[in-house]
């Protein structure tokens, strides 16, 4: 395959290219589905199968080939290639009002969604909307700081069980377990980066990708302390004393005796997507705020040129230092609310793979793209669930995934935007 | 002429393992002058500029930087290896210790010493004027409280320094570009921003190392301008590298000329010219039309 665009259609062209389609097609479908081991022997009673499949691939190829001949089809080619040229996306000077207007519409949908759709739905967009803080987190790392982490499950660990022990050992609840665990999960962060970040690439790839491991070995085999492989539980959420629980638990008033009426077991589940909710608001605030301040800019100067920026009198170790304990203080966040939501933690919940998926969140949401990110991470924890039958698949289809972003969208889903700056009202001022 | 020189280099020596790159060499650049260090290739030109700049540390030698009334010593700032009698001073000790920890490269830039580099490293997936806000990082405000909340006084820092940025641009004639990616401009317009980026750092000195590399003879002949309007208008010191002979003789008020390590002669232009070292050194190397240009 020459190319994957004919620009002008030459039947013969056409005819090769289907051809050679049909011809890779069968040489992988043949062995894989056409042949079946039986004992020692095997049967090629699957054969035809095998062939019928080559055979619709190639057809599909002769329908796309034709397909972007056509006027939309080469349109929607040429915007699918424009894309690849231009990797960074500038901001125009005059915001857009439709922009404004579909975030506003997207947050009155997402505050009413709870109100409207099943207890499970609810639960599948809490834990979404964990992976979007994960993800955020990470991504100020990875897509801004540019540093490799492998190891960004620890912290969200840290997170979990901050809320679990110090309900055990000292009987805080939720609101103090928040600000605990974001500043306990920035200190590791904190002690884990100052001696590693003088690494560059892989040396800090395999550092992190073994302190997480380091962090989940600890929590399995300290039993006397976090009751190892078998868990802790955690408390749930609470409103000013309020709590959603059919009997108060901690000391306050149920929901239902505070105002009145039936015991609603969603509540607590509405409540904890609405908490979620502001707090996924809130960080992509700071992300938001992030990329317009010195520091913001000081990470994205530093994964594209570290020595540039020490020519230019940045401080290399505290820059990185800076990204990695916010990164670090956002993952200690989403593990409170996991655990909160889970009531109970493991030290299954932060395995390696668990990492990985967070990373792909990242990377396949575009490297420092807010909205690439949330896109990716929504996508990542709602299609499985929607995929339930093709669970067998899931690793599998997102090294597909995986396989086919790096060649259409390299960059991720969004392309980065920088802010752009308006140089007529500078010159006003200086 | 001022009695002191703004940069004093004292017997630099360089080894990489077996290698020699640079030996005992010494030299002073003069402020508020433009002067320029000359050599063939491999002669240790980009070296002396690594050292200088904390990238290498020096072997030995001293580097000595003068910034208003201050004397700045470049290696302690570039945290040296403890000696044995630091364990006797506590004071020694502990500043050793610091500079050890959170010493480097950037302190030289804020000691008031700017670089380019040979092959530009500029930020490419940002903008033109991004890439001069990161160099002005210690000037603004970078209180994060104040960030996110884009209190007003965070607003006038912001104002601050991209009206700065923008003197700049318009120095470089970069203004029109100031939105664009800084990867996707022409190359020659590159070279420029990465100067213009160096100055954004508030320099004393500014090291430009071969600042017309790659440049077509109109770019050349304006960049040749521009250097000695940093000069002129901007009282800025010039420390350049470059192999463009017609430039560095047009521009500069002294020439230091490095051949294997070593510097086999400095002075003014005319007396390098005609310098039988000087020319032996590049009738030696393969590099010679760079000379008789
Ligand atoms: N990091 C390094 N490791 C080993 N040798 C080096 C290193 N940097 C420079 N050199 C050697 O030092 C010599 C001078 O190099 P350089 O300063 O780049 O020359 P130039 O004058 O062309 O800028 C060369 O022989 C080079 O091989
Ligand atoms: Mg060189």
């Amino acid at each position: 395959m020459t190319s994957i665009l004919p620009t002008n259609l030459s039947i013969r062209h056409l005819l090769l290219e289907t051809l050679t389609a049909f011809a890779v097609a069968a040489v992988i479908f043949c062995p894989i589905v056409g042949i079946h081991l039986n004992g020692y022997d095997f049967d090629l009673g699957h054969l035809k199968l095998a062939l019928g499949l080559a055979l619709g691939i190639a057809i599909t190829r002769l329908v796309l080939a034709l397909f972007l001949n056509t006027g939309v089809g080469a349109r929607l080619a040429q915007h699918i290639m424009d894309r690849r040229q231009a990797p960074v996306a500038v901001a125009p000077t005059t915001r857009r009002l439709w922009a404004h207007v579909f975030v506003v519409l997207v947050l009155i949908g997402a505050v009413a969604f709870p109100f409207m759709a099943k207890k499970y739905f609810i639960t599948v967009l809490i834990l979404a909307l964990i992976y979007v803080l994960l993800g955020l987190g990470l991504n100020i790392v990875v897509g801004l700081a540019g540093l490799l982490d492998l190891g960004f499950v620890a912290f969200y660990a840290i997170g979990a069980y901050t809320l679990a022990l110090g309900h055990q050992y000292l009987g805080w609840g939720f609101w103090q377990s928040l600000p605990a665990a974001a500043a306990l999960a920035a200190l590791f962060g904190c002690i884990l980066g100052f001696p590693v970040l003088r690494m560059h690439g892989d040396y800090l790839a395999i550092t992190t990708l073994g302190f997480g491991e380091i962090i989940r070995l600890v929590l399995t085999n300290w039993v006397d302390f976090t009751g190892g492989p078998n868990g802790v539980s955690a408390p749930k959420p609470t409103l000013f004393g309020i709590e959603f629980t059919r009997r108060a638990r901690y000391g306050g008033t149920p929901f239902h005796e505070y105002f009145g009426g039936e015991y609603n077991s969603e509540a607590l589940y509405i409540f904890t997507y609405l908490l979620l909710l502001i707090t996924v608001c809130i960080v992509v605030y700071i992300n938001h705020r992030l990329k317009r301040m010195p520091v913001g800019r000081a990470w994205e100067a530093l994964r594209e040129d570290e020595i540039a920026c020490r020519s230019l009198g940045l401080n290399h170790v505290l820059v990185k230092l800076s990204a990695f304990t916010l990164g670090a203080g956002i993952g200690g966040v989403a593990g409170v609310f996991f655990a909160g939501y889970q009531g109970f933690v493991n030290p299954t919940s932060f395995t390696f793979f668990e990492s990985a998926l967070i990373l792909a969140v990242v990377v396949l949401g575009g490297l420092g793209s807010t909205r690439g990110v949330i896109i990716a991470a929504l996508a990542l924890t709602i299609l499985p669930e929607a995929l339930r039958q093709f669970a067998d698949f899931r690793v599998l289809a997102f090294g597909g995934a995986m396989v086919f972003m790096m060649i259409w969208r390299p960059r991720g889903i969004i392309r980065p935007v920088r802010p752009s700056f308006s140089t007529i009202e500078a010159n006003h001022a200086g | 002429m001022p009695d002191r020189p703004l940069l004093t280099v004292s017997n630099l020596t360089m080894q990489f393992g077996g290698i020699t790159a640079l030996s005992d060499v010494s030299f002073a650049v003069d402020t508020h002058a433009v002067t320029a260090l000359i050599g063939p290739n491999g002669a240790g030109k980009t070296t002396v500029f690594n050292c200088l700049t904390g990238f290498y540390r020096a072997t030995s030698g001293e580097l000595t930087l003068r910034n208003g009334d201050r004397t700045i010593d470049i290696v302690r700032i570039l945290g040296e290896p403890f000696r044995p009698t630091d364990f006797l001073n506590p004071w020694r000790f502990a500043t050793r210790l610091f500079y050890k920890c959170f010493g480097g490269s950037h302190l030289v830039n804020r000691a008031g010493l700017a670089r380019t580099f040979q092959n530009i490293r500029l930020f490419r997936e940002m903008t033109v004027i991004e890439n001069l806000l990161v160099a002005q990082h210690m000037s603004t405000n970078r209180n994060p409280v104040a960030g996110l909340l884009n209190t007003p006084g965070f607003r006038r820092s912001e104002k601050r320094v991209v009206s700065r940025a923008c003197q700049w641009l318009e120095v470089f004639g970069l203004k029109d570009d100031a939105n664009r990616i800084a990867g996707e401009l022409p190359y020659g317009l590159q070279r420029r921003l990465e100067i213009a980026r160096a100055l954004c750092t508030n320099p004393q000195i500014i090291c430009l190392d071969e600042p017309a590399a790659g440049l077509n003879p109109r770019e050349t002949e304006d960049l040749s301008a521009l250097i000695a309007r940093l000069r002129d208008d901007h009282r800025i010191t010039v420390f350049l590298i470059e192999h463009d002979m017609q430039l560095v003789m047009g521009i500069s008020d002294h020439i230091v000329v490095l051949d294997h390590g070593v510097v086999i002669a400095s002075g003014r232009p005319n007396d390098i010219s005609t310098n039988p070292a000087v020319i032996a050194a590049y009738l030696g190397d393969t590099d010679t039309e760079a000379y008789t240009a």
